[in-house]
């Protein structure tokens, strides 16, 4: 279980609260109108930012105060998700050594061995640059897939892909995510990505991140606060 | 880490500046020493720079205008020649002006044939010369910034309006010259208050002598360190009273990023104005480029002259360049934040000769500064660079550090991996820009070393104002030669090393 115990976060006139629970293996989506702090709550969960107040527990343990890589939390952000001036093996290596150091036979194995799994299969000294946008965002994945993470926070990484690109990394992330049992977290702007994906939807809004509501329901019945940020 | 090494690195250069201006504020006598000497000396340091920032401004106005409105071939070329000045070694330009306006130079040769009088290079005339021959290009580049700041839309309803030239001046050309001329007419004024090598050359006397000339002559032929530390403290107090004040002006004297782009413009199609503006480049192109010109010309005749004196002094420069650049961009690398960045102006306003004659007081008790000549040239050139190699590295290592820093500790990646694996690699076209700058800078360096060297241990730019102070003209034209190809090699090696497979 991640669980948020009255966090509370604050930043000039700007501040978010949470008070909520996510259960391991669920797909969830984080909503909400622009500047209301979706990306905040995934930085505090992620460990980039740290709570003004409250306390952050995965499975019982506190991880207020763990630093980003030691949090069971794997992390995609809206850009620069990848070095550009390294090739793939590289970027994707250093999830298995942080130091940098040379990549052990079985190291090298495994990189190609997800890169191949999310159809990139041969690209491995190929640098992003020489990538297509949905496939940049596959190394990204892949890389996931390499840090063994049971929680993914993604904060809009396919925001910039077409609609048909956007449904296809989608499903490769309900399947990478299922492959590891994580907890995803998914910050969209697009409600049909919430309906699509997720099963639980968190509202973030007036600087409150609601309690995690099962997403037919929540669609069905909107409250006033989704309703107002519909627009319907 | 981080913090740490740029507070050692900020350490390290409050070090060596407080330290030398601790030395020379305890060794300085009373005001009561100042005599007719230092007053004639500041007076002059005044008045050569006002006359040098004045000159150079004002004749700035016409080529920058110019060379704003009109396209021709070889443009690019032209503009970015303008920021050679920069790179190029004072005792170079020197010889290569005495070739042109000298005793037995082109233009004095012309004036006899046309039985004209001649025209003298030393003393004031000369001095402002050089500035001018050093700061005008700069100061185009200023102003020609400043014409293409002025939104093309503006000129476009100029032309729609059919405002005459005057008008248009008054309502678009003037305003902006207002706002830039007088920030480009404190930087150049500041510039030429720390004027040595220029003065050292076609100065001197006691009427064409600078306050840090007369440091140097206190200290190499009076040996009255007193009277070189009381000037020490006249000129930090000029160039740091200067400096704040060319600071609150602000000329943002950029490296001219996008000054070979030409707006479509509509005014000045006119014969006249087209005669004009191809007089003004013409001028400034032949002013700048013809003694350039001429001391490629008399330099190849002079290599042959080279002599093993000469050679050791190259080997020397090209050692302490390399040290020098090394040790600069070492502490550039941890201090390249805003802070860091207003610890390396230090540098800047302290003048080389101040600094080395505190160094001087400092280390006389215990050695023989003499045996430090190289060693404290390297580390007083890294100093001195330490501002531009800041100012080229900060905007792009604050870039990678927004861009990189989350997903690097989402990754956990080490200090040590950071280093080798992004930052660097991410810096490597600003690194090898300011690397080629450093070194340049430090080849071409006539001032500290002027200061400690004795015979043995001559840089290559002072063995060429020694060749030229022996009156071997041609060897030192050699020499010159020899030392401009070793200065422009540097940069562009270090240049090209910077962008050549930049993995961008």
């Amino acid at each position: 279980m991640l669980r948020l115990e009255d966090v509370g976060f604050g930043q000039g006139a700007f501040a978010l609260s949470a008070d909520l629970s996510l259960a391991p293996g669920k797909r969830v989506a984080v909503i909400g109108p622009s500047g209301a702090g979706k990306s905040t709550l995934l930085d505090l969960i992620a460990g980039f930012r740290r709570p003004g107040r409250g306390r952050v527990f995965w499975q019982g343990r506190d991880i207020t105060d763990v630093p980003p890589d030691r949090r069971p939390v794997a992390m995609l952000f809206q850009e620069n998700n990848l070095f550009p001036h390294l090739d793939l093996m590289r970027n994707l290596g250093l999830a298995l050594r942080p130091d940098g150091g040379r990549l052990r036979a079985s190291d090298g194995a495994a990189v190609e061995a997800v890169l191949a799994r999310v159809g990139l299969e041969g690209l491995g000294r190929r640098r992003p640059g020489a990538l297509s946008g949905g496939q940049q965002s596959r190394a990204a994945l892949a890389r996931v897939l390499l840090q063994r993470r049971p929680v993914l926070a993604l904060d809009e990484p396919f925001a910039a892909l077409g609609p048909a690109l956007k449904t296809e990394m989608l499903e490769l992330l309900r399947e990478v995510a299922e492959e590891l049992g994580a907890l995803v977290l998914l910050v969209t702007h697009d409600p049909q990505d919430a309906q699509r994906f997720a099963e639980e939807v968190v509202l973030v809004s007036e600087g409150v991140a609601q309690a995690p509501v099962e997403t037919g329901a929540l669609f069905a019945d909107p409250p006033e606060a989704l309703r107002a940020y519909l627009g319907g | 880490m981080a913090r740490l090494s740029a507070l050692l690195a900020a350490l390290a250069v409050a070090g060596l500046t407080l330290g030398p201006v601790a030395a020379v504020l305890v060794r300085a006598g009373g005001w009561g020493a100042l005599g007719p000497g230092e007053v004639q000396a500041l007076r002059f340091t005044l008045v050569q720079a006002l006359l040098s920032a004045g000159l150079s401004v004002a004749l700035a106005v016409p080529v920058a205008r110019a060379l704003a409105r009109r396209r021709f071939p070889g443009r690019g070329v032209l503009v970015a020649l303008m920021g050679a000045p920069f790179i190029l070694p004072v005792i170079v330009a020197v010889l290569g002006l005495i070739a042109v306006f000298g005793q037995n130079g082109l233009v004095n040769t012309a004036l006899r044939v046309l039985g004209l009088p001649g025209i003298t290079i030393y003393g004031i005339h000369g001095v402002v010369l050089a500035h001018v021959f050093f700061n005008l290009p700069l100061a185009v580049r200023l102003l020609l910034q400043g014409w293409l700041a002025i939104p093309a839309e503006r000129f476009r309803l100029a032309a729609s309006l059919g405002l005459r030239p005057w008008a248009l001046f008054r309502v678009l050309e003037a305003p902006m010259l207002l706002r830039i001329a007088p920030g480009a007419f404190a930087v150049i004024f500041v510039i030429c208050l720390s004027s040595f090598a220029v003065a050292l050359t076609l100065g001197g006397g006691p009427r064409a002598t600078t306050v840090e000339l007369a440091i140097y002559q206190a200290v190499r032929f009076e040996f009255d360190l007193g009277r070189a530390a009381l000037l020490s403290v006249i000129q930090l107090g000029l160039a740091l009273t200067a400096g704040l004040v060319a600071l609150r002006l602000g000329a943002g004297a950029g490296f001219g990023a996008g000054l070979d782009r030409a707006l479509p413009r509509w005014d000045g199609q006119g014969l006249s104005a087209r005669i004009t503006d191809a007089l003004w480049i013409g001028l400034a192109a032949l002013f700048l480029l013809a003694p350039l010109m001429m001391v490629v010309l008399r330099g190849l005749g002079g290599l042959a002259l080279l002599g093993p004196g000469t050679w050791e002094a190259a080997g020397h420069s090209v050692s302490v360049a390399l040290a020098s650049t090394a040790l600069c961009l070492l502490w550039a690398l941890p201090l390249s934040t805003r802070g860091g960045e207003l610890v390396g102006l230090a540098g800047i306003a302290l003048s080389p000769l101040v600094l080395g004659t505190g160094l001087f007081l400092i280390l006389r008790p215990y050695v023989n500064p003499f045996v430090l000549a190289l060693p404290v040239t390297t580390l007083i050139n890294a100093l001195v660079s330490l501002p531009f190699a800041l100012r080229i590295l900060r905007p792009e290592a604050e870039a990678v550090r927004a861009d990189y820093t989350r997903l690097a500790q989402a990754l956990g990646l080490t200090p040590l991996a950071w280093l080798r694996l992004v930052l660097l690699p991410r810096l490597r076209r600003p690194l090898g820009f300011a690397a080629g700058l450093t070194a340049a800078l430090s080849i071409g360096d006539l001032g500290v070393i002027a200061l400690f060297a004795d015979p043995d241990r001559a840089t290559l730019p002072l063995q060429v104002y020694r060749l030229m102070g022996s009156y071997q003209m041609e060897a030192a034209a050699g020499a010159a030669l020899l030392l401009l190809c070793l200065s422009f090699g540097a940069f562009w090696l270090f240049d090209r090393g910077g962008r050549i497979h930049a993995e961008t």
